[in-house]
């Protein structure tokens, strides 16, 4: 039988990215962030997960405004990360699992979600720079991933009642898989930030709080905020702490934090790391 | 599309209108994923807008290098970023210069949101 061991959260700001290809994890800007990281990558010895199922949002890679689902699900023998316009050098090919991307595509549908299903999908630094950052042994990734993308990019977006949904749906699948796998769900994006208009530079410290004490053990209580109350108090690209309601949800029942890092600023964002684990029935 | 929500001060929210008036635009971004078309845009930037069939309001705010102006034009702004990038621009040139501050200024904005 599968197990979920965990869920970890993570920001995914592409200058990341570029800090790893510059090896700049020492400098001082870069550290107080990389060094959110070796905590996590401990604990992630020991809960060795062999799978991995993560909730992002596409930047413009795969998806462009021509056809741009709410949700897609990955159902791909491979993941490509690919140039996005800037030149980082690609954080490589990561290995898919279609079949059991399609035994979540039926239960999403069987809940009532209506997700698209993507037999060939590029993924873009929101996937690669989170994996990139628990497997630092740069292209060697020892786990099978699920992409699942959520439309965080043009209103209207969905609702956090909405992902937190989606990921319980997501996390019913997970319980009834029947081969035996360690399976880690994880939520990237966020957390505050605003890139665009004269309000770019925008960060909120206590909300970012709130939502990352709320995760532990009461994510319902995000559920009330709307898109626009997201937008007013996290910042318009704030609004990718949806992919983290999403793989909340995904661990369904009652959680424990591991660990927590938080550090303002990395680029323009209030960055953040967290573990949670699965309370013990 | 909700004109009852209030807006958010110096906050355009990418709905279907923006995407509709920003189609040509995020569209000639989005081909920017690849290097060819980065070479292409760079050695004759008129001709390329054009093959994009951006429109004049489009293509004044992509001459003009003004962030806040190519957003009125409806783009949106991780198309934009790539568009950003062909100048080596990455999102805090960019937020300084939506903000009006020097780029060490909007940095150091930054930091001190941290302290």
């Amino acid at each position: 039988m599968a197990q979920i061991v965990g869920f970890i959260g993570t920001s995914h700001v592409p200058a990341i990215g570029k800090a790893i290809a510059q090896n700049l994890q020492k400098d001082s800007y870069w550290k107080p962030f990389f060094d959110g990281f070796p905590p996590v990558r401990s604990w992630l010895a020991q809960a060795a997960p062999d799978l991995i199922v993560m909730f992002y949002n596409d930047h413009g890679l795969n998806f462009f405004l021509d056809k741009l689902p709410t949700f897609a699900v990955g159902a791909a023998p491979q993941y490509v990360n690919t140039d996005e316009g800037w030149g980082i050098p690609s954080l490589g090919a990561f290995r898919g699992y279609p079949e059991l991307s399609w035994h979540i595509i039926e239960q999403l549908v069987a809940d009532e979600f209506d997700p698209v299903s993507c037999q060939e999908m590029n993924v873009d630094h929101a996937f690669s720079i989170p994996l990139a950052l628990l497997y630092p042994d740069r292209m060697h990734y020892p786990v099978r991933v699920v992409p699942i993308c959520i439309n965080t990019v043009q209103h209207p977006l969905p609702s956090m009642k909405r992902c937190l949904a989606l990921g319980r749906s997501v996390g019913r699948a997970l319980a009834s898989w029947p081969e035996a796998a360690r399976i880690l769900v994880m939520g990237t994006g966020g957390l505050s930030h605003q890139l665009d208009g004269a309000r770019a530079g925008f960060i909120n410290r206590d909300f970012d709080q709130q939502c990352l004490d709320a995760l532990i053990s009461d994510p319902e209580a995000l559920q009330h905020y709307s898109v626009h109350e997201l937008v007013s108090l996290a910042g318009t690209q704030g609004v990718e702490i949806l992919n983290w309601m999403a793989a909340r949800g995904a661990l369904a029942g009652g959680a424990r934090q591991v660990y927590r890092n938080y550090h303002i600023p990395i680029s323009n964002t209030a960055s953040a790391v967290q573990v949670l684990e699965p309370l013990r029935q | 599309m909700n004109a009852s929500i209030q807006d958010i001060p110096g906050t355009t929210l990418f709905n279907g209108r923006e995407a509709l008036k920003g189609y040509a635009l995020n569209r000639m971004c989005y081909s920017f994923n690849q290097a060819e078309n980065r070479a292409a845009f760079l050695a004759d930037e008129a001709s390329y807008c054009r093959r994009y069939h951006l429109t004049p309001a489009q293509r004044d705010a992509v001459a003009s290098r003004n962030v806040l102006t190519m957003i009125a034009a409806g783009g949106n702004i991780y198309y934009l970023a790539k568009l950003g990038g062909i100048f080596g621009l990455n999102v805090q040139d960019i937020g300084a210069q939506q903000t009006g501050m020097s780029l060490e200024a909007f940095k150091e904005k930054l930091v001190q949101a941290g302290k």
